[in-house]
């Protein structure tokens, strides 16, 4: 499997925001999802969208330090590489 | 009864189509909306009437649940209303709940495993999510629940919500019911068990009719103190002046043959709003085109009425728009108000053979002006639901 890049990341990760509910131009990587109608059930899927795409495993200790696009994009970086 | 209830706004959607308004003039029109055996609402396209994000996090029933609802908060101004929102309340009936959820998500965890199912799953499945979802929606922080009662749910909602009121527990309360159980699931469970009809036709107290058709949908209205409503100036539709329930205690799904819990229900309705049965202008029958209920809600009808039963407009909305089941009680409320408004019985559609011992008027010749003789016009609706539940609600049309 080829690694995705880090632009690939944010575009799926903003994808499932729009996928979400949310307005497409209300997200920009420094979004943070607090101030996106992003509630916890949300971000449960987000990490299931990770996981399923990405097949890294993503634990709810994870889910707890990333707050904003640019967060999940580093993330799958660094769990990739 | 302590304080009087107002109905203050409806909403509907349903097989003939979004609004209230379709609903009463189609029916009355003779027009189905029953197409290939099921009812559904095809007019129906919910990012019409929310956003994207209340349709994904939300199951089809609520979103039925939130559009009818948005149409009667509208008609009776109460988002605006200068109450305490902590003093309205939201009772939503169901059968079931989020069934299209239940089904789908089901089959995700069998093909895909645990980590698969959707977070959303059960909001969107649990019975009472339409209530929660029409307070979030209206901050309504009065009591909030759901009523569970099968095809009897919606007119136990809106009698509970009437209650509320009466008692003062709320000053106003959005109540109805919603469904949307058109799934592989319920049909395939409705069918074998018997209920539906093989031919897909609703032809209520006819001698061939053979089960009901199954519908979707939903119906709503704004209950309110009366007096407090005035004050406020709002539309008084009409009034809730009666509610009656009881249980036939006797076979899960079968009605009592003598319909004997369901003349107590009607007898209970009629007493609470004070109304002799010769009062009675109209009754929106239960009728759901099963060869059990149309029988025993004639015997029921006969043992609460007397000879009067056999002098009143009775017809079935499920001859247009089929069984909505727990949305049925509520949508039929709707249809009931808006009959004893316009002062015309809708027809019960597909009738054509009288089956014995099924004798009453029941409108098998297109709407008829009701007769009420300069009085106001008082109806009944009755509601009737596997487990033996019983529910009836006697309304009064504002003059």
């Amino acid at each position: 499997m080829t690694t995705a890049t880090k632009d690939q990341v944010q575009e799926r990760v903003i994808s499932a925001l729009v996928e979400f509910g949310e307005e497409p131009e209300n997200v920009t990587p420094d979004s943070r999802f607090e101030d996106l109608d992003i509630d916890s059930l949300d971000l449960v899927e987000l990490a299931q969208v990770i996981e399923d795409e990405y097949k890294i495993e993503v634990t709810d200790a994870d889910m707890d330090k990333i707050a904003t696009v640019q967060d999940v994009v580093d993330f799958v970086a660094e769990r990739q590489s | 009864m302590t304080r009087r209830v107002a109905i203050t706004g409806i909403g509907a959607v349903t097989p003939l189509g979004v609004g209230a308004e379709a609903l009463h003039e189609r029916w009355a029109a003779g027009e189905s909306g029953i197409d290939d055996g099921l009812g559904r609402c095809s007019d129906f396209e919910p990012t019409d009437h929310l956003t994207r994000r209340q349709v994904r996090r939300t199951d089809r029933f609520t979103h039925l649940a939130l559009t009818a609802a948005a149409e009667a908060i509208s008609q009776a101004d109460l988002d605006e209303a200068p109450y305490d929102r902590t003093e309205i309340g939201s009772v939503m009936g169901t059968g079931i709940g989020g069934l299209s959820t239940i089904e789908s998500e089901h089959i995700t965890l069998r093909e895909k495993g645990q980590r698969a199912v959707s977070p959303h799953c059960v909001p969107q499945m649990m019975a009472n999510s339409a209530a929660g979802a029409l307070a979030i929606e209206h901050d309504l922080k009065g009591q909030c629940f759901g009523t569970v009662s099968a095809c009897a749910a919606g007119a136990h909602a809106v009698g509970t919500a009437a209650r509320l009121v009466e008692h003062g527990d709320a000053i106003a309360c959005v109540a109805g019911g919603s469904e949307a159980a058109i799934t592989e699931l319920a049909m395939a469970a409705f069918a074998e068990m018997g209920a539906t009809s093989p031919t897909g036709i609703s032809r209520p107290f006819d001698k061939r009719r053979d089960g009901f058709v199954m519908g979707e949908g939903a119906g709503v209205m704004v209950l309110e103190d009366a007096e407090t409503a005035e004050l406020r100036g709002a539309e008084i539709l009409g009034y809730l002046d009666g509610y009656g329930a009881t249980a036939d205690a006797h076979h899960m799904t079968a009605p009592e043959p003598s319909g004997d819990g369901a003349a107590r229900a009607i007898r209970k309705a009629l007493a609470d709003a004070g109304v002799e049965p010769g009062q009675l202008a109209y009754v929106n029958a239960h009728g759901t085109s099963t060869p059990l209920n149309d029988r025993s809600e004639t015997e029921a009808l006969k043992a609460a009425l007397g000879e009067q039963a056999a002098k009143l407009p009775t017809s079935s909305t499920k001859s247009a728009i089929g069984h909505l089941l727990g949305a049925a009680g509520a949508v039929e409320a709707v249809a009931t108000l808006q009959a004893l408004r316009a002062k015309t019985a809708p027809p019960t559609l597909n009738y054509e053979e009288p089956d014995e011992g099924l004798d009453l008027d029941y409108v098998t010749d297109g709407a008829r002006p009701l007769d009420v003789n300069g009085h106001p016009a008082i109806g009944i609706s009755n509601s009737f639901g596997f487990g033996g539940h019983n529910a009836v609600l006697c309304m009064e049309a504002a003059t």
